[in-house]
């Protein structure tokens, strides 16, 4: 299986948001820019002059209210949704015109908020599946069963059993998807995207439905991620305790402006954040 | 260290078992101990399992409704069949007879890109009534040129065969369409067509080209249909292109839909019995399709619907095989105590 | 001239009936989200309802329509209550493929019941013809574009303004969201289904008196050709649908006249193709994204 390498690229980014930026990524290119991003639908503006920058081992957090755009810019990042105007460039490289599936090779993975498995395959399978562009061995191989077929098939299984091993899920490798129970679902699509080798995860409410043990088994589970992997991880969450307790950059949305960015701690003394959650005092 | 278990498959087993009753067809057949009626079946029955197989291909795994199956059938039998009649005289049957279905699917194949094409922006309903679309296109085609013996149809009497010459080749047809199937599923390809049945927007998520895959699955489900559409050419004196149409299309649907959408094993039993049914009770030719209709709302309802599902899951013999089990078991230990 | 003006008014009449049929295709989509294969089939049946009524029993063609409505809407309600209804929560494929099921039996169940002889149909009205310059108009033709045209405007007046038609709305914007605010879901979708199937008996009464013959398979194809008007037209709009049968009927009518009978068929499923592939929201539809 090849190992995709994220060259460092000589474009110097411009000057945005550096209070993102954690120190160790400081000297390098950051792994994802967006710049001046925005989507516009039925002529409303559900997301617009977004601009972020994470670094290659940061982990992120994306808050806002119910209906900020949060999710809406994941679906931005993996071109789910084409957006109206604005770059995104991952790695240096600018990702205009890429296939959802394209985005994935190039390097972004996500889970989604409504869990979407493959609730038919099993959860070995689940696994496999997101290793496709990596098993090299094409159909007629497969279905002749010619050596490339057992060897590719070998790793594949080998790999998966390894990333199940993170969350201690080995023992339902062969049960289907389906049948996981809520939480196990949720972290088998955390290791479902970490299996397309990704530089980047996207987590969509990673720890919704989660009581307060499991989320925080699930924090130290990120960051393990994080430097085992040495990716970048962005999140979206309403968990307030997590996001300041993992993230060291994060950034707010309201009705898909950012309103604040900075560190979790410039992020909880900001009156524009405390306004866009609690609604503005009104004078008497 | 974990021992690794040699894992029969399901699927295995029935290429063995599709296998081995050939191989007891084949000596009935050449014994002659066969009756006319019956060694006239079989042809037909293994066209129709490949028919269904391969159409499975598209609705078990890949999840989609194709409506024009009879349509590739048709396109890949009147190319194999008309390249067949050409060559007749110039090479002898064992190499005219596979070339003819290599060209034959292939020719189909390129009929489903065609199709398929149209599915890289479609999806459910609209999938199904384009291909329903393609595949009358195709018929109204067929009928309407002249090298193709026009509504009249096609005299194949000179490439025509018996049972007994077909049946290597249709044997070898059937085993080649249960491998592919049943190696498929198990291969990444197959994992990716899966996926994108079970969650699309998951599968592009996880890096899977989706219009490759679809316009596989479409591509390679019309080469089997085309192939055996060749063979079923073969086995007649003469054919319209008017038998393809949308009806024989449900036909195929309903093996794929009885045997179980996704099953190997399920749609050759049910081709089988769909097939050598209607030949056995002829007298109730006028209720076969009503009873198929039926049992197409019927399985639909019974594998859908909670309250339908738990009424034939408490009386499937698996189901009551094992409260019996447990019954018994209970008796003893009454005994016992 | 005058051969392309009588061609254009029986393409009009055609794509009339078209229209009538995919109304019903288009509000039961819109609503419930599903493509009733069937639809076609009911035409066949209220067009065997008139042969029985009119024919056998000799009752008043008055009487024999409304009795012809009556029982396709009854049919339509009682498909959806045994067939459609108990699969609201499962997977579009295997709806589609129940649906199928249903369009079959109703085929061999008229089979059965009716023969594969095809039946004339009666004549409902006795109607003159309209002779302007040197193009003749059947009375039929003009009565089936007035009678569409009505039923287009009293279709709207409904589903805009009245307390049904807004729960019909509410229902295919957001099923859940509609329950909550207290209208029967249920019921909403059940007199969709009678009114899309009355109007498909009302498309039978006219197909039978232009057409005559009718036979078990006498709805399949129209059924099809009218989904892909209410389609072309943008599925879930009424004039959508009008639009669409009427550009279809067209179509249809003048490729029969000025290509070949042979080739009318297809090229009116490569327009269908054509129009499911380009533009699959259809002329006055509107984009529906799907959610992530």
């Amino acid at each position: 299986m090849s190992v995709k390498t994220h060259n460092k690229t000589k474009l110097v980014p411009v000057n945005r948001s550096v209070a993102l930026l954690p120190e160790r990524d400081a000297s390098v290119s950051p792994i994802l820019e967006c710049i001046d991003l925005g989507v516009t639908f039925g002529g409303l503006k559900a997301v617009d002059n977004f601009d972020i920058t994470i670094g290659r081992t940061e982990i992120a957090g994306l808050i806002g209210p119910n209906g900020a755009g949060k999710t809406t810019i994941f679906n931005l990042l993996t071109k789910v949704y084409q957006p109206t105007h604005g770059t995104i460039l991952l790695d240096g490289k600018d990702i205009h015109g890429m296939t959802t599936a394209q985005v994935n090779r190039a390097g972004i993975a996500r889970t989604f908020q409504n869990i979407r498995l493959f609730s038919e395959l099993t959860v070995e399978e689940n696994i496999t599946v997101a290793m496709s562009s990596q098993i090299k061995y094409n159909m007629a191989s497969g279905i002749f069963r010619l050596p490339s077929y057992w060897k590719g098939e070998r790793i594949a299984h080998e790999r998966a059993m390894e990333l199940l091993s993170i969350f201690h899920m080995e023992q339902f490798a062969n049960a289907k998807a389906g049948s996981l129970p809520y939480g196990a679902q949720r972290r088998l699509e955390i290791l479902r995207a970490l299996a397309t080798n990704p530089c980047l995860l996207l987590l969509d409410e990673p720890a919704a439905g989660m009581n307060p043990s499991e989320t925080a088994e699930l924090m130290e589970n990120i960051r393990t991620i994080r430097d085992t992997f040495k990716i970048a991880v962005l999140l979206i969450e309403h968990d307030m305790s997590l996001v300041m307790n993992i993230c060291e950059g994060i950034a707010v949305l309201s009705f898909g402006r950012i309103i604040a960015k900075g560190s979790p701690e410039d992020i909880q003394s900001d009156p524009k954040v405390i306004e866009a959650y609690l609604g503005r005092k009104k004078e008497a | 260290m974990k021992q690794k278990k040699i894992k029969f498959s399901g699927d295995l087993l029935t290429f063995i078992l599709v296998a081995a009753v050939y191989a007891v067809v084949a000596y009935l057949l050449y014994g002659g101990s066969l009756t006319r009626q019956f060694s006239n079946m079989i042809i037909p029955i293994s066209v129709y399992i490949v028919l269904a197989v391969s159409l499975n291909l598209v609705v078990g795994l890949l999840g989609e409704l194709s409506l024009g199956h009879a349509g590739f059938m048709s396109v890949g039998l009147f190319s194999g069949c008309l390249l067949s009649i050409a060559l007749v005289d110039v090479l002898p049957m064992a190499v005219r007879l596979p070339l003819s279905m290599v060209v034959g699917g292939l020719v189909a194949a390129l009929f489903g890109l065609a199709v398929g094409l149209p599915a890289l922006r479609l999806k459910g309903d609209y999938l199904a009534i384009v291909t329903l679309a393609c595949g009358e296109i195709i018929k109204n085609i067929i009928t309407n040129l002249d090298f193709t013996g026009g509504a009249l149809g096609l005299n194949t009497n000179p490439i025509y065969s018996n049972a007994k010459k077909l049946l290597p080749y249709a044997v070898i047809l059937v085993l080649l369409t249960v491998l592919v199937m049943m190696n498929l599923k198990r291969s990444k390809q197959g994992r990716a067509i899966m996926a994108i049945r079970d969650n699309r927007i998951a599968a592009e998520s996880v890096g899977i080209d989706v219009t490759r895959y679809k316009l596989t699955v479409f591509m390679l489900a019309a080469f089997f249909a085309g192939a055996a559409g060749v063979l079923y050419g073969h086995f007649f004196a003469n054919v319209k292109a008017a038998t393809f149409d949308y009806n024989m299309s449900i036909e195929i649907l309903v093996i794929v839909v009885l045997g179980g959408m996704g099953s190997i094993p399920g749609s050759i039993i049910a081709a089988i019995v769909l097939t050598a049914l209607p030949e056995a009770m002829r007298e109730f030719a006028d209720y076969r399709m009503l009873l198929y209709a039926i049992v197409l709302i019927i399985v639909m309802l019974a594998t859908n619907n909670p309250t339908m599902k738990e009424f034939f899951h408490r009386i499937s013999p698996a189901e009551l095989l094992r409260r019996a089990k447990k019954k018994k078991a209970k008796s003893l230990q009454k005994e016992g105590a | 001239m005058t051969h392309f003006i009588q061609t254009l008014i029986s393409g009009l009449s055609l794509g009339s009936i078209y229209a009538l049929i995919a109304l019903g295709y288009t509000m039961v989509y819109g609503i419930a989200k599903m493509l009733n294969f069937a639809h076609g089939d009911i035409i066949m049946i209220g067009a065997y309802a008139g042969i029985i009524a009119v024919a056998q029993m000799g009752l008043p063609p008055l009487i024999a329509v409304l009795l012809s409505i009556l029982i396709c809407a009854l049919l339509g309600v009682l498909i959806e209550f045994l067939a459609y209804k108990p699969l609201r929560q499962a997977p579009p494929l295997s709806v589609l493929i129940t649906a199928i099921g249903v369009s079959y039996f109703l085929q061999n169940l008229a089979l059965i019941l009716f023969g594969s002889q095809q039946k004339a149909y009666p004549t409902i009205v006795q109607l003159g013809q309209v002779t302007l310059g040197s193009v003749t108009i059947d009375g039929i033709t003009i009565l089936t574009l007035l009678v569409t045209a009505l039923i287009m405007v009293v279709l709207s007046f409904f589903i805009n303004r009245t307390r049904m038609g807004k729960a019909m709305r509410a229902v295919s914007e957001d099923k859940a969201a509609a329950a909550l605010m207290g209208i029967s879901v249920n019921r909403t979708i059940s007199i969709t289904f009678a009114i899309g199937s009355a109007l498909a008996a009302v498309a039978s009464i006219f197909y039978g008196m232009s057409y005559i013959y009718i036979k078990p398979t006498t709805g399949a194809m129209p059924g099809i050709k009218a989904f892909t008007a209410a389609v072309f037209g943008g599925i879930g709009s009424v004039p959508g649908a009008m639009l669409g049968g009427i550009l279809l009927g067209l179509i249809e009518q003048l490729s029969k006249t000025y290509i070949s009978t042979l080739w009318a068929d297809a090229i009116v499923f490569g327009v269908l193709v054509l129009v499911l592939v380009v533009k699959p929201t259809g002329l006055l539809g509107k984009t529906m994204n799907e959610k992530v």
